[in-house]
């Protein structure tokens, strides 16, 4: 499994905040790079992935850790 | 000036038919008293409670005393649960249900389950179709007591395969319950249930009626204290002049059902299509051919949802949405996320009998704009 090279921090952040978030930043990075995304907004679990299905991006999956819920995207292209 | 206001939500509550009006003031003056009681005006109080169970009973196909009223379609969901639960609770305490029921079917699994039953939840695809052979297998797992289907999905208007559905559970010998709300009153509903409700707000009844079906020879116990109204099936006094004005109503919307159907369909089509293509960064949800007559959605990317139904509502249009944001739980809709698609952005139209094509129209010429002001304002253009 890739490590994130970046973290997003989204918690407390209402969607679609954080599928805004990670739309801004993972076109800003090299090709191949993974983002975590931390977002607590039950929507996110849905929207993120929904996001890189549309987008062509791919979704890696989902971590629970102790800063909750955790959502890894890697750029495709 | 304002424009007039277009209404686009018949899937939560159609506006009251001209015919449903009428009922409901000839009832007020003549269906007050308890049809229960033995004087003239109980009497009369009951001829029209048996009309009104004859004429809807006649609209279904069903026996009249197979039908009964109940106080709303979400205590008629909780019925058809619950009581289909209990009349076979020796056989198991299994229900199966669809991802994408309707919430009041939900709770009622979720209150059975939290009394010590079990609940199986049956996934759906990318469209919001059910999945049939997951249906297939849960249905003919040991203590199965229930299945219940939704016709078609209220929120996205996929319609169900009923039918084949139906046949897995005469196959594995389980009652399935059908909850027809979306369907009642504008599309027959397929063969092959025992219990069957509906909500006669959709179909341009008043709120606050209604309909629990069961079938002859179907297991079912009623979940409620004992009560000899409506069969034993609903305890307290019905509200007669509403279910009159219902009965009626239902009568003419099943008469002009296939017309309205001709005219509505190409409608959703034109909204579905021009929506694709006008609105950048949208997906339109639901099934594209196997769907209901009268119901759209589609999710904008990046948008807030509240946002969007608020400035939808200052140009004169009101829709629903199934967004997080837009929910008193602030939890997405869970059949948006059963089927795996955007959630935010939502927006569901839902077109009725007073909804022209000039309405649509007007709707889908200022839709783009108002999208594109909101994403302007949040600053997501170009994402």
């Amino acid at each position: 499994m890739t490590a994130p090279a970046e973290i997003l921090d989204c918690r407390g952040q209402r969607c679609p905040l954080p599928v805004i978030a990670v739309a801004r930043r993972l076109p800003e990075m090299p090709v191949g790079t993974v983002v975590r995304v931390l977002a607590d907004d039950p929507a996110a679990a849905v929207d993120l992935p929904a996001w890189c299905r549309m987008r062509g991006q791919e979704f890696l999956g989902t971590i629970t850790g102790p800063d909750g819920p955790a959502f890894d995207v890697r750029r495709r292209h | 000036m304002s424009a007039s206001p277009v209404y686009l939500d018949a899937a939560t509550a159609a506006p009251l038919h001209p015919v449903a009006r009428q009922a409901l003031l000839a009832a007020l003056d003549d269906g007050w008293a308890d049809p229960g009681r033995l004087y003239t005006q109980a009497r009369r109080a009951r001829q029209l409670l048996d009309a009104a169970r004859e004429a809807c009973a006649q609209t279904l196909g069903v026996r009249a005393d197979e039908l009964s009223f109940t106080s709303s379609g979400t205590t008629a969901a909780h019925a058809a649960v619950l009581g289909g639960l209990a009349g076979r609770r020796r056989v198991g305490p299994v229900l199966v249900h669809s991802a994408i029921e309707h919430s009041a079917v939900l709770h009622a699994a979720e209150k059975h389950v939290a009394a010590g039953g079990a609940a199986t939840s049956v996934p759906v695809d990318r469209l919001g179709r059910l999945d049939l052979g997951r249906w297939a297998a849960a249905v003919r797992a040991p203590g199965v007591a229930l299945a219940a289907l939704i016709a078609a999905s209220h929120e996205v208007g996929t319609l169900q395969p009923v039918a084949a559905a139906a046949q897995e559970c005469a196959e594995a010998g389980v009652p399935l319950y059908v909850d027809a709300a979306q369907l009642v009153g504008r599309a027959p509903v397929p063969a092959g249930w025992s219990v069957l409700t509906a909500s006669a707000r959709k179909w341009g009844g008043p709120p606050g009626v209604g309909l629990l079906v069961v079938r002859k020879g179907t297991r079912w116990e009623s979940p409620w204290p004992a009560d000899d109204r409506e069969a034993g099936r609903t305890p307290g006094t019905l509200n007669l002049p509403a279910v009159v004005a219902a009965a009626a109503s239902l009568r003419a919307a099943a008469a002009d059902a296939a017309a309205e159907t001709a005219r509505l369909e190409p409608l959703v089509a034109r909204i579905r299509a021009r929506v694709a293509a006008e609105v950048p960064d949208v997906e339109v949800v639901g099934d594209p051919d196997h769907r209901l007559p009268h119901l759209v959605t589609f999710s904008c990317l990046y948008v807030d949802g509240e946002a969007l139904l608020h400035a939808l509502d200052r140009r004169g249009f009101a829709v629903s949405s199934g967004s997080s944001c837009t929910s008193s739980t602030l939890r997405p809709s869970h059949v948006l996320e059963a089927m795996g698609v955007l959630s935010h952005g939502n927006v569901r139209v839902s077109l009725h009998r007073e909804t022209t094509a000039a309405d649509v129209e007007r709707f889908l010429t200022e839709l783009p704009g108002i999208v594109a002001e909101l994403r302007a304002e949040a600053g997501v253009v170009g994402l």
